[in-house]
């Protein structure tokens, strides 16, 4: 068995530090913020997905992920979070490849629609000022963010994610050491 | 600053209390103005007291915060002070009085006059987070009309009001509708601070420590106070300028001087009061 | 001219000191030690330990001190420490069958396997006042010693289970809810209930189950038995899977035994009310017990037409720590919202006056 590799360095502040960068992210869909510098995490795990699931996964939530062994290992060391059998038994989706669908997943109910599991999804890049058009919630006018390396069909599961509101599913992009968010109110127009 | 507190974590709360309140904090984000339940923790201070507030806090600040604490819109209110002086004791944090220096506002029962930047936070101190308390006690019923947005009992409410006095008379913790679904305790401010709630670049997050709920309006939603066509929201405040600072727009705490019917008005804002009386002692 | 109240931070200080000044009362008197809290005042450390949901003499014995004797904020002192220790598992259901007992009575047989332990009680006791107690250090006759009933002792609920007249308990291994961990959500499961009782305040508890008795929701009880003991505190480790033991811990425990008319699938049979709290709390025991078996009405099919039968008014309200912050908040500046109200209050009356004079006018 391979050597861990460490998690965060100081692990309340860390935590703290990137929880602000998670929650001003989901205050704020489409604008990116920095995650997870000096992590290195067993590929292919980036390092904002590795903070993200640091900072708010543990024992009492579940975990499902695609990101193989060393992943696992790593996450049930500094996490402890149990895993999930399918996707749509799980509070946390961590996707390295292609995500589960978001209509496979957990979207909480009527009452207790804060039940809606969280999808972490590895992408190539994440720009801000080009590509999509994103309103709602968090967002003074428009923001705009362009996403490469998402499914095609992406958006329009979005859009019915979005039709079902409060049930739902949030999304959080991460790409190297970067990550944006896409709370279940947002809207998505292709640029 | 006294130096922090030996043997506890920072911001007293274990870490993976933290994290239970910071997953309810993002859903409470995604899902603006719906109430989600957490597992409060017993504080060093009294339910009621501000728990829920202290709690969340507890649960975004970090070392480069700021923090300013009010209660009646004052920092030197007994309750601010005692809030203040806990979390200079277990996070060791800045502190200010100066709402345009905080990163963190935590607040019980105003707004400060002073409008908020998208760099800013403020948490609001909740008593009671559900707006049908009054008018259904039940949880699980008002659970079930929440989750099919049947506000009509809080509808008639009103009209009851307007029946009978003429306008509606609920003058603070008066119900908004955020982002067009769910009704929503804005705490117990007055009314008059309801609009500044409406689409505010600052992020605001509601804690109820005893309730056990923890909800939130992300930055620039709509925030809606109910009312009816012919019978509009219109904010209250004391008919005055305050005596200290002049101001005409901002809420005013009364005073009264003597028993003979003396009274006077003052900003209930402190800082923003302190802060028009030395601009104007400045250009003096 | 008014000048807005400053100095609160002085201001707390300095009442926090004389505070601490009144706890200590003349200092001419000795000092009292934890210790003597802990040993001559076991029953406030008992209701300390229940209601602050924390199984700890001395730290009970501290916080009744600290408190100035005001149990219910000694209560909360204890639990806002809880709060602040690491969980590293959770213990073995207790054992109470295999109680070291030091009381034992049944109301519903006179004579049974175990029997009749009257034990330390203020049963049966003249309430008259004993002047021998304010002379310190007199002697003290020892209490005479009998034979300590040896083996286990049958609980009276298993003896009418096996006629097949109490309805059984079926045992399960689900993992019971925690409301230290989650808040509450209704409906709730019984454990969860008899979690939210076993902390809650003992007078609410005492008024609740009175009233079942008083004919609001009652169901004819009997005491089945108290029994007040020792029982030992097990833990096992997942990596080890056998149990090591971690101590023992000072309970009483009520059975309660409860008519019930039957239902379309069950048979007319007795039922049962449990009680169980940390150290010796008859009374907390035995109001427990009336109000679990009141709140099981909906799931025997009986009417819910009084308080101690309704979930969310026993279950929300029974928690003192949380009932003394809220209505002492009301000690708060409210300025705020009194002002909102007191300008309300004149534009309806000023609304009413000009309405009056155009009548008069008119």
């Amino acid at each position: 068995m391979s050597v861990l590799t460490p998690g965060f360095a100081d692990p309340v502040l860390d935590a703290q530090a990137i929880f602000r960068a998670v929650l001003e992210a989901m205050s704020r869909p489409g604008r990116i913020q920095r995650a997870g510098a000096g992590l290195q995490p067993p590929a292919p795990m980036m390092p904002s997905a590795a903070a993200v699931l640091l900072t708010l996964a543990d024992s009492g939530t579940t975990l499902w992920q695609d990101a193989g062994e060393d992943a696992a290992a790593w996450l049930r060391f500094h996490c402890g979070a149990p895993f999930a059998d399918a996707p749509g038994e799980a509070a946390f989706v961590l996707a390295t490849g292609a995500p589960p669908s978001v209509a496979a997943l957990n979207a909480g109910t009527e009452e207790e629609p804060e039940r809606g599991a969280t999808l972490i999804v590895q992408v190539a890049a994440l720009e801000e000022g080009a590509g999509w058009r994103l309103t709602g919630p968090g967002i003074e006018r428009e923001h705009r963010l362009a996403v490469t390396g998402l499914p095609p069909d992406f958006v329009a599961a979005w859009a019915r994610n979005r039709a079902r509101f409060p049930r739902g599913v949030d999304v959080i992009l991460c790409a190297g050491e970067r990550l944006a968010a896409l709370p279940r109110t947002v809207a998505i127009a292709e640029g | 600053m006294s130096p922090v507190m030996e043997g506890y974590n920072f911001a007293y709360l274990d870490e993976a209390t933290k994290r239970m309140l910071r997953r309810a904090i993002l859903k409470a984000v995604a899902i603006p103005g719906h109430q989600i339940p957490f597992g409060a923790r017993e504080m060093p201070l009294p339910y009621g007291w501000g728990t829920g507030g202290i709690q969340v806090t507890a649960a975004i600040l970090g070392p480069s915060d700021t923090l300013k604490v009010i209660d009646q819109g004052a920092d030197d209110t007994t309750n601010a002070v005692s809030i203040r002086r806990f979390f200079t004791r277990v996070a060791g944090v800045a502190t200010t009085e100066r709402t345009s220096e905080a990163t963190i506002i935590q607040t019980r029962h105003r707004i400060p006059e002073q409008a908020l930047r998208e760099d800013q936070v403020i948490v609001y101190q909740v008593p009671q987070p559900e707006p049908l308390s009054r008018l259904e006690p039940r949880r699980a019923e008002t659970k079930r009309l929440h989750s099919l947005a049947d506000y009509g009992l809080m509808h008639v409410r009103l009209y009851e009001d307007i029946a009978r006095y003429g306008h509606i008379a609920k003058a603070y913790d008066y119900p908004v509708m955020v982002n067009g679904r769910y009704l929503m305790a804005p705490s117990p401010i007055p009314a008059f601070d309801n609009p500044k709630m409406d689409r505010m670049p600052a992020l605001q997050l509601f804690g109820a420590g005893r309730e056990k709920r923890i909800y939130a309006v992300p930055p620039y939603t709509e925030v809606k106070s109910l009312d009816f066509e012919d019978h509009p929201f219109r904010p209250i405040r004391a008919p005055h300028a305050c005596a200290l600072c002049g101001s005409r727009e901002s809420y005013l705490d009364e005073v009264i001087t003597d028993d003979r019917g003396g009274r006077l008005f003052v900003c209930s804002d402190t800082d923003y009061c302190s802060g028009r009386v030395a601009l104007r002692e400045a250009a003096e | 001219m008014y000048v807005a109240v400053k100095g609160g931070e002085r201001a707390i200080s300095a009442a926090h000191a004389w505070l601490d000044e009144t706890r200590r009362g003349d200092p001419a008197l000795p000092e009292l030690t934890v210790a003597q809290i802990e040993q001559q005042m076991p029953l406030a450390v008992d209701r300390v330990m229940a209601e602050g949901s924390c199984h700890d003499r001395f730290l009970a014995a501290l916080a009744i001190k600290q408190a100035k004797g005001d149990l219910i904020e000694a209560a909360f002192l204890l639990r806002a420490y809880r709060t602040t220790l690491p969980r590293f598992g959770v213990s073995d259901p207790l054992e109470t069958d295999a109680m070291r007992i030091r009381r034992r009575i049944s109301a519903t047989y006179k004579d049974l396997p175990g029997g009749q332990v009257l034990g330390p009680t203020y049963d049966y006791t003249h309430r008259l006042l004993d002047f021998a107690l304010a002379a310190e250090g007199a002697e003290r006759a020892e209490a005479p010693q009998s034979e300590v009933p040896a083996g286990a002792v049958p609980r009276v609920t298993e003896l009418l289970a096996r006629e097949g007249l109490m309805q059984r308990e079926e045992a399960t291994d689900a993992e019971p809810g925690d409301l230290t961990r989650e808040p509450l959500a209704f409906p709730a499961a019984r454990p969860v209930r008899l979690q939210n009782l076993a902390r809650g305040d003992e007078g609410f508890l005492l008024a609740l189950g009175y009233s079942t008795q008083r004919g609001y929701g009652g169901n004819h009880p009997f005491v089945g038995e108290v029994r007040v003991g020792h029982v030992t505190v097990e833990f096992t480790p997942p990596e080890l899977g056998f149990p090591i033991e971690l101590g023992e811990i000072g309970i009483t425990e009520c059975q309660m035994v409860n008519q019930f008319k039957g239902s379309r699938t069950e048979p007319p049979q007795f039922t049962r009310g449990y009680g169980l709290t940390f150290g010796h709390g008859e009374r907390r025991a035995m109001s427990m017990a009336l109000v679990d078996r009141a709140l099981r009405a909906t799931e025997l099919g009986e009417d819910v037409t009084a308080p101690a039968q309704d979930h969310e008014f026993v279950l929300y309200h029974s928690d003192n720590i949380e009932a003394t912050g809220f209505v002492e908040h009301l000690k708060l500046p409210h300025y705020v919202d009194f002002q909102s109200e007191l300008e309300n209050l004149r534009t309806i009356r000023a609304a009413l006056a000009r309405e009056a004079m155009q009548e008069a006018a008119e």
